[in-house]
């Protein structure tokens, strides 16, 4: 059985998808997903669970080009620099 | 068994004998069973398993090392000269854990589940020792162990029904604590782990 194991960096973060094991039972594959992924402190918590219990959507009907829904056109990441300079909380690394 | 033995059994870690004596004998067990056990590295029975064993053989050469430095404060020497400087007779791991088991699985988890058993009380015994140094790292090495046991528990209870795993358990049951003698095998085993340090005196890497 394919398990998808999700891992999460650090408290707080959320948990992204790390890969997947083979195992024949949960127990095993608690064994093989703690020895994949989080035996280099690379994770504070795993998820992992059986593939067919995840469920997939992978078609986004859009047939009136609806783009006003769409957040391409808007890059986010230089207004919100602009305005953390206008209020002066820029954060200098 | 034979009437010359002068070793003491293993259930008597710290009765019986010197400090070091017994420190070594575990030291000893877990170094070569860790070596053993990353023979399947590359061919366990699938990927995931192989990671797994892999990983249990890394850490038995881990606790190996640990044992071997409090033995080397007390010898002044050091953990890499008493791991890979000593004549094959001088090791006082037990012939259970000398044995080549690869490609058999069904004798390597039979071997891993009885090792664990055995280990566990030995484990148990030092971690109670009057000596803190040594109940302090048997504690350490006792919580990465408890994981080996779980893994250990988990494969026997998978091939517990399977004949050639209970054919195994009982071939392999009486020879858990047996030392002295070194299997034939062993002196392989010796020759390559102490290759690099017997072709360059003192490296590390």
């Amino acid at each position: 059985m394919i398990y998808e194991v999700f891992r999460q960096e650090r408290k707080g973060q959320p948990f992204a998808h790390a890969g997947s094991v083979e195992a024949p039972n949960d127990e095993y594959a608690e064994w093989y997903a703690r020895e994949q992924f989080g035996r280099r402190g690379e994770s504070v918590a795993l998820w992992f669970v059986p593939r067919e219990a995840v469920h997939e959507i992978d078609e986004f009907v859009d047939e009136l080009e609806r783009n006003y829904h769409r957040v391409d056109g808007y890059p986010l990441k230089e207004k919100l620099k602009e305005a953390r300079e206008r209020a002066g909380t820029q954060t200098t690394k | 068994m034979s009437e010359q033995a002068p070793k003491p059994p293993s259930n008597t870690v710290l009765r019986g004998g010197s400090r070091v004596d017994a420190l070594l004998a575990i030291a000893d067990d877990e170094l070569i069973l860790g070596w053993r056990n990353s023979e399947w590295t590359g061919i366990a029975p699938f990927l995931e398993e192989d990671v797994a064993f892999s990983s249990i053989a890394q850490n038995e050469i881990g606790h190996a090392r640990a044992l071997y430095q409090l033995v080397a404060e007390e010898l002044s020497t050091t953990a890499d000269e008493l791991a890979f400087d000593r004549q094959p007779e001088e090791y006082r791991c037990s012939a259970f854990v000398e044995q080549r088991l690869v490609p058999d699985w069904a004798r390597t988890i039979a071997r891993h589940y009885l090792y664990e058993q055995a280990d566990e009380r030995r484990i148990k015994e030092l971690m109670a020792s009057d000596d803190a140094e040594i109940a302090g790292l048997a504690a350490k090495i006792d919580r990465e162990e408890a994981y080996h046991r779980m893994h250990a528990q988990m494969w026997h209870e998978r091939l517990q029904a399977e004949p050639r795993y209970v054919e195994a358990l009982e071939e392999l049951q009486p020879l858990v604590d047996q030392r002295g003698e070194h299997v034939p095998e062993f002196e392989q085993l010796w020759n390559e782990m102490t290759e690099v340090r017997r072709s360059v005196a003192g490296a590390t890497w």
